[in-house]
């Protein structure tokens, strides 16, 4: 009797997180696919239809056009190679930073742990916004660092250092650091020191155990961290938008001018197209490893 | 051994990377003058001024009320993938639904904003809803994202669950709603309060999703911001910044706080049960009154 409660009850729990997240996460990709074939045009909504019915036939318009624009103009690939060279430098940085802090952290004292990722966690909680405006008020040609270090006398004039690559790099790496140590210090904690008393017991030293033991066995964390940092890093468009120069290109800015500036939405959606293909291949990764750290504690 | 004092140093360091500017921020938020790098002493002003400012106040109202039902309905679509994914080990579409469920914490915001923006055009176009886009926009809009967080925290607590004592229930011939609601729910209570503070906080800090699916008069908190420190830094904004800052302090120190006790909770509860369980062999009389207490108490 209570077998078909069972299942309609698994349905019920299996259905409803899976329709939302087809509706509102899986569909709109396949319509942003779409609209990337179809034309601007001055109308409402401001793109010409792909499908239609001409006397009673399916007729498919598809319209290359505009990939076909966005490999003409250097403008576009730069902005993707800026978008990925940013991503790739921020990313190692984070990791040269974030393994460190995440190991002294599993190293610590369990009391002083909890602590020590609350200090962590708290700014994953608070808006990028936020925290790129008070890089703001610190790199600007009038801000508090160029202040602190004229009043030192160890530069005659203010540096410049808003609005260039460099504070693009600094607000990047600032945001996304505790998104690397996260994963990385949960993949550290659960390791057995006993396996490092066996190798220095052996006779290996330090150094040694460290890169054939620790590193290899933290392979998961170091994967889920990096792709945490990467994937949203290409798409980044705040920080280069607040900290970033004209000279700045990045692939989340242009969509954002595309879509918002210039109104040529199926530009901007061609532009989601190009950067989710390449990211799918790092997603797809973070997906597997995701899944791999479930299974294995199932 | 020198390795693990140079990490020290390094997390110290980063440490202080992480805080520095927040800490300027606050401090600056005080300050008397208008200019924002002269110190002119200390001041409230700009926050007393903020109460005047019905714009901001009332985009300040929108944020909190799309947090408030973003926290809710993000916790119970959370809560039910989390159940399903540690749960329910077999079933079609499995693999699809887990990448569902993971991929929207890394997908880059641009695209996803776009991309609902288009559902929601293709919608209006063809079932007439939504017929215009708003607040309810940016609330699905929230949910679909926080609810991936919501999952991932709640799973976490889901598979350190003994699963004993749910099957014990079902085999006593409890259904399996009551099972989860009087079994499951309690025992995870903490981190579904985790995942509600995670995704008021991530509601009311997102920006780039909602400048998307926003319509005419649904400007957020955050879209407001954006648009005034576009032209650069204002000592109003340090303080509204500060304040969120602070907000989401909050929110995060009562989150930590609440799954920290209740681990604590089952550490003694684990402790007490294996003493009592030595005690047992060791002798009949049950347990004595003049025990030690427990070492993490």
């Amino acid at each position: 009797m209570s077998r078909p409660t069972l299942n309609f009850g698994r349905r019920l729990v299996i259905g409803v997180p899976f329709v939302w997240l087809v509706l509102f996460f899986l569909l709109p990709f396949i319509i942003v696919l779409k609209i990337s074939f179809s034309e601007a045009a001055v109308a409402i909504p401001p793109y010409t239809e792909v499908f239609g019915y001409v006397e009673q036939k399916l007729q498919i318009v598809i319209n290359l056009g505009n990939y076909i624009f966005l490999s003409e103009d250097e403008l576009y690939l730069a902005a993707y190679l800026g978008s990925l060279k940013v991503a790739f430098v921020s990313t190692l940085a984070c990791l040269l930073i974030g393994y460190p802090m995440a190991y002294a952290i599993a190293r610590a004292r369990k009391d002083l742990q909890t602590v020590l990722l609350l200090l962590i966690m708290m700014p994953t909680w608070t808006a990028i916004l936020i925290r790129v405006y008070a890089w703001m008020g610190i790199l600007s040609s009038n801000g508090i660092l160029n202040e602190l270090l004229l009043g030192l006398g160890l530069i005659d004039e203010p540096l410049r250092i808003l609005n260039t690559e460099l504070a693009v790099y600094i607000g990047v790496v600032y945001s996304y650091l505790p998104f690397m140590v996260l994963p990385l210090y949960a993949n550290l904690v659960k390791h057995d020191a006993s396996l490092l008393e066996a190798a220095s017991d052996l006779g290996a030293r330090d150094l040694t155990s460290f890169w054939k033991i620790t590193v290899p066995l933290s392979k998961n964390g170091i994967i889920a961290g990096c792709m945490l940092v990467f994937i949203p890093v290409v798409g980044e468009f705040v920080i280069p938008e607040l900290l970033g120069g004209p000279e700045t290109l990045m692939i989340g800015k242009v969509l954002w001018q595309e879509f918002f500036n210039n109104r040529d939405w199926p530009v901007a959606a061609s532009l989601a197209v190009l950067m989710l293909a390449i990211l799918l291949v790092p997603i797809i990764l973070f997906n597997r490893n995701q899944a791999k750290e479930l299974e294995g504690k199932l | 051994m020198k390795r693990y004092s140079l990490s020290n140093l390094i997390l110290v360091l980063g440490l202080f990377f992480i805080y520095l500017p927040m800490v300027i921020l606050v401090i600056y938020s005080f300050n008397e003058s208008r200019l924002v790098t002269v110190w002119g002493g200390w001041s409230v002003k700009w926050y007393v001024g903020l109460l005047d400012n019905t714009q901001l106040m009332g985009a300040v109202m929108r944020s909190l009320e799309v947090a408030f039902y973003t926290a809710i309905a993000a916790v119970a679509l959370g809560t039910m993938a989390a159940f399903v994914l540690t749960r329910i080990p077999r079933f079609r579409g499995r693999t699809m639904f887990g990448g569902l469920v993971t991929a929207p914490l890394v997908m880059p915001e641009v695209i996803t904003g776009l991309s609902l923006l288009l559902l929601f055009v293709a919608m209006a176009q063809l079932v007439g809803w939504p017929a215009q886009r708003g607040l309810v926009t940016i609330w699905i809009a929230h949910t679909t994202f926080c609810s991936a967080y919501v999952a991932v925290v709640v799973m976490a607590r889901l598979r350190e669950l003994d699963l004993s004592i749910e099957e014990a229930a079902m085999d006593l011939g409890a259904r399996p709603w009551k099972v989860f609601f009087l079994i499951t729910v309690p025992m995870i209570a903490p981190s579904l309060a985790a995942g509600g503070m995670l995704s008021f906080a991530l509601s009311l800090d997102d920006l780039v999703l909602a400048s998307f699916v926003s319509g005419p008069g649904a400007t957020t908190l955050p879209m407001e911001i954006f648009s005034a420190v576009r032209l650069g830094v204002k000592p109003e904004i340090n303080a509204v910044a500060s304040l969120i800052l602070l907000v989401v302090s909050i929110a995060t120190f009562i989150a930590w706080y609440m799954t920290r006790r209740a681990d604590r909770r089952r550490q003694k509860a684990m402790q007490e049960a294996m003493e009592d369980a030595t005690l047992d062999v060791a002798g009949p009389s049950g347990r004595p009154t003049m025990l030690p207490p427990p070492a993490h108490s």
